[in-house]
């Protein structure tokens, strides 16, 4: 396609039109307009629910601000990761090394909050100079008795993923210090679900329903106690395929923690997911309770759904996320409101993703990895999409060329996850898709004249 | 007798954004430019996010994606090959090129890297590029956003014939207030040069197709002939001269520089008429004349609302002193002036901005972040909060109204359309500040009366 540069190519697939085949993973093309961020922005997202953790941002002042606040993570208690804490890094600290002001940046934000635990994340610039950032924390954490992590963050050192990676590193450090007497042998940590809207309380929900011991939650709701507590489950349950499976390898290194790749979006994958894990304690009782449990929740929603099914069936979707994992189930989760995904792509997919995209999706579909505005407008307007589901930075791109639009990013604050929140995916799928805006805007304004008057 | 602030080591809260978010904004606002960031993809992309969120438009910003080898290495080979991609799929007619404190570090020499690429790849032509070093860890994104300016008035214009354009340098502004800027300095019967003019590209019409560039914008050959105008008028009373661009003007071209302050409020707009007037050789257009006079009329009207109320302002340092004029006018006592920008000059600005109308003289701090900003808010009992969307929550904390202005407004629609200076602009900050307080007298009542 046109829109596309050549050295993207290889990196655009269209379902069935040739042997599947995919460039991915790796640094963005220079002047194509990534919608990836950094490393330090795979850090960051990760580890930010952590509610009671300092993170401190060693670095000039622009990568702590523009993640202030950011996400929808919700805390059951402490809400300090919602502040966002910076060494101002200064023209001096760059000639002069920042591991004083570091220092002492650190020690004046213990004192004042006592958090349980310090992230202190790293910038470009701080790989650039040298800072010894880890004696820094080795130090701080000796002075002041809490664990305090350095995160190898620079955001040049790769893309994203490399940054999910940096975030595991330091959580692993985590692991291991706490008691785990007392946990239940039906215990599992919720790895790589951030608590978006309250998400994970609906899941914890499911699983004490089911009869099983949720140990920690990583990250949503997170505290740092329970991930020091998290080598005490039997299992790892992780969702988003790049955040956390890194954490998931390391623990199963550490101490032979299995886990199990889930999904709680759509109705299909949240109850395989439940499946699974029910499977997986082998315990017939246990088993029971989910099929009711899940028997239950699809009598409540299904005739809800329907509502919707009806109104939204024959639409097509365009898909971009971050990680491909969200993706997969979104294509299901279409599906189970009548609509058609057109379009699939994400920031950080592997091969091993978009195979598995090309398998589940309909021939001529466009699967793309590591996109840009221009691709996706084309892409757009190239199979008459009735909905984009993205983040933030692909917003504009929809409403732009009037399309519809639904958040399914990390800064949302409608809760997608569970059964609950499909209904709620369709709510929001519908009052974008059937506004009458639409009618208006030029890519529709054909439609408005043929309106009789009368 | 308040506190002194202590001064914290740690930031927390920022009360500034970094330089390139500033150039990146600047460059946006000339006619076929693309803003490209030399650095990490993460700076384009968050800073990308930040400002969609406040205009609800897209914003491509370039990166040169630099990865570890280049950081080692050098950049060059990814900034070249950046502006390749750009120029072969945008089109663009410039290229703005700001520094990241990424590359400024590692040393990068972005003017001979474009001199090469020049001579490599723009023998048969190709866009415009202008470079302005913007590292991060010095300045705020305002001192990013004039760099720009200045870069683009430094690298673009040549010695023009002498003609009867008006060169305007606003400094930030919302694309509202640009577009109110351009209708009052028509109105005068004068031609302008806005730069930059991001009230298109940035606040558009829906579209059919995704715009490549959206229209819009500072053409490039009226900033060639910056240098013939007849005045330049530049707003920033805390602009330094060496990042000025109606300095450079003057210096370079001749051209008469009057710097004022952003119009907002009565006084500081009246002046920006006075010099209209002197340049048009004409009074004020009577729609303005009615515009002051329903301004005055109104706030006669709406006085006892706001008389005495506590207000903490905060946000750029040339907004603030605006709005700290505009509310030492209407009789509200600021109590507190934060910025996080450093320039110097912003107390001195403050304390001129309300001598003779103030009763008390309010705290005025450079360098606050919202840490800060709450502590003393705490202890001087303001009644409401004015400034931009990140102060919501320390206002929310004291259950006191913040009163949206200036960028980012990232929780409620229309930012882009706030329009902040101008007669008219006072007109809906008044109206805005009036009806907070009489909401909040409203919702706080007993009683509930429906006629306040």
């Amino acid at each position: 396609m046109e829109a596309a540069l050549q050295e993207r190519q290889d990196s655009i697939h269209r379902t069935g039109e040739a042997p599947f085949a995919m460039e991915c993973n790796k640094d963005s093309l220079a002047g194509a307009v990534s919608q990836r961020a950094c490393v330090f922005c795979g850090s960051r997202v990760v580890l930010y629910p952590i509610a009671d953790a300092l993170h401190l941002v060693h670095g000039p002042i622009g990568c702590a601000v523009y993640t202030w606040d950011i996400r929808g993570a919700l805390s059951s208690g402490p809400e300090l990761h919602r502040l966002s804490f910076s060494t101002d890094m200064q023209e001096a600290d760059v000639i002069f090394g920042g591991e004083k002001k570091l220092y002492s940046a650190l020690v004046e934000l213990i004192d004042r909050h006592a958090p349980k635990a310090a992230f202190v994340y790293s910038t470009c610039i701080v790989g650039i100079i040298g800072d010894d950032m880890a004696a820094v924390c080795r130090r701080v954490s000796e002075e002041k008795g809490i664990p305090v992590l350095p995160v190898q963050s620079e955001g040049f050192k790769g893309n994203k993923r490399e940054g999910y990676k940096a975030a595991c590193n330091a959580m692993r450090q985590l692991v291991g210090m706490g008691d785990i007497s007392g946990i239940s042998k039906y215990s599992l940590n919720i790895l790589g679900d951030f608590n978006l809207a309250g998400e994970i309380w609906l899941i914890r929900d499911y699983f004490t329903r089911m009869g099983v011991e949720v140990v920690a939650n990583i990250t949503g709701d997170g505290r740092v106690g329970d991930i020091q507590r998290a080598h005490g489950a039997a299992l790892n349950v992780v969702q988003c395929s790049g955040s956390t499976m890194d954490l998931a390898r390391m623990m199963k290194e550490d101490y032979g923690i299995p886990s199990l790749r889930v999904s709680y979006f759509g109705v299909e994958d949240m109850a395989e997911s439940l499946y699974a894990v029910a499977a997986f304690f082998k315990d017939e009782e246990m088993m029971r309770r989910t099929r009711e449990l899940v028997k239950e929740e699809l009598s409540l929603l299904m005739p809800e759904l329907m509502k919707y099914r009806q109104a939204l069936a024959g639409k097509r979707a365009a898909i971009y996320v971050g990680g491909a994992f969200k993706a997969f189930s979104l294509v299901k989760a279409f599906r189970a409101i009548g609509m058609q995904a057109v379009m699939v792509g994400s920031q950080t997919g592997t091969p091993e993703d978009y195979a598995e995209l090309a398998e589940i999706t309909d021939p001529g579909t466009i699967i793309v990895d590591d996109s840009n505005p221009l691709e996706l407008s084309a892409f757009l307007q190239e199979k008459e999409v009735d909905i984009f589901v993205g983040g933030v930075k692909e917003r504009p791109i929809a409403y732009k060329l009037g399309v519809a639009f639904c958040d399914h990013n990390h800064e949302r604050k409608e809760m997608l996850a569970g059964f609950a929140g499909m209904l709620n995916f369709a709510r929001e799928v519908y009052s974008s898709v059937m506004s009458p805006v639409w009618r208006f805007v030029p890519r529709k304004s054909e439609t408005v004249q043929e309106v009789p008057h009368d | 007798m308040t506190k002194m602030v202590p001064q914290y080591v740690s930031t927390t809260n920022a009360c500034k954004l970094c330089k390139p978010l500033g150039a990146s904004l600047a460059f946006r606002g000339v006619e076929g430019a693309v803003p490209f960031l030399h650095g990490s993809q993460g700076c384009a992309t968050y800073m990308r996010r930040y400002i969609i969120s406040h205009f609800n438009e897209p914003i491509d910003i370039a990166s040169s994606s630099l990865g570890e080898k280049n950081a080692v290495y050098g950049g060059g080979a990814n900034l070249k090959l950046g502006l390749k991609n750009v120029t072969e799929k945008y089109h663009p007619a410039l290229i703005g090129i700001a520094t990241t404190c990424l590359t400024e570090t590692i040393g990068d020499d972005v003017k001979r890297l474009l001199f090469e690429y020049r001579r490599e790849f723009m023998r048969d032509g190709g866009p415009l590029l202008v470079q302005v070093s913007t590292p991060s860890y010095s300045g705020t994104h305002m001192e990013g956003f004039h760099a720009a300016v200045r870069g683009l008035v430094e690298q673009l214009t040549v010695a023009a014939d002498a003609n009867s354009t008006v060169n305007i340098l606003p400094g930030f502004l919302s694309a509202a207030d640009l577009r109110s800027l351009k209708e009052i300095v028509a109105d005068c019967g004068l031609t302008a040069t806005v730069l930059p003019d991001f009230s298109e590209t940035l606040d558009g019409p829906a579209l059919r197709d995704y715009p490549l560039i959206p229209k819009g914008g500072t053409r490039i050959s009226d900033i060639r002939a910056m240098g013939g105008a007849k005045a330049t008028v530049e707003f920033g009373h805390t602009l330094p001269d060496q990042l000025s661009g109606g300095k450079h003007l003057e210096k370079a071209y001749g051209v008469d520089l009057h710097r004022l302050g952003m119009p907002v409020g009565i006084r500081e707009t009246d002046r920006f008429f006075e010099v209209l007037s002197d340049l048009s050789g004409n009074p004020p257009p009577e729609k303005y004349a009615m515009a002051r006079g329903r301004l005055v009329d109104s706030l006669v009207d709406g006085h006892k609302y706001v008389f005495g109320k506590r207000a903490v302002v905060y946000g750029e340092e040339d907004l603030v002193i605006g709005l700290t004029s505009f509310l030492a006018e209407i009789g509200v006592q600021p109590v507190l002036c934060a910025s996080g920008g450093t320039s110097g000059s912003f107390v001195k600005a403050i304390e001129k901005a309300v001598e003779g109308f103030a009763v008390e003289m309010p705290r005025i701090h450079e360098g606050m972040d919202f840490h800060e900003i709450g502590e003393l808010a705490a202890e001087l009992k303001p009644d409401f909060f004015l400034g931009h969307s990140k102060g919501y929550t320390l206002a929310r904390n004291l259950s006191i109204p913040l009163i949206r202005v200036g960028f980012p407004i990232h929780d409620r629609v229309g930012g882009q359309r706030l329009l902040h200076i101008g007669y008219h602009g006072a007109q809906q900050l008044f109206d805005l500040i009036a009806n907070a307080m009489i909401m909040a007298k409203q919702d706080s009542s007993e009683v509930g009366y429906s006629y306040m």
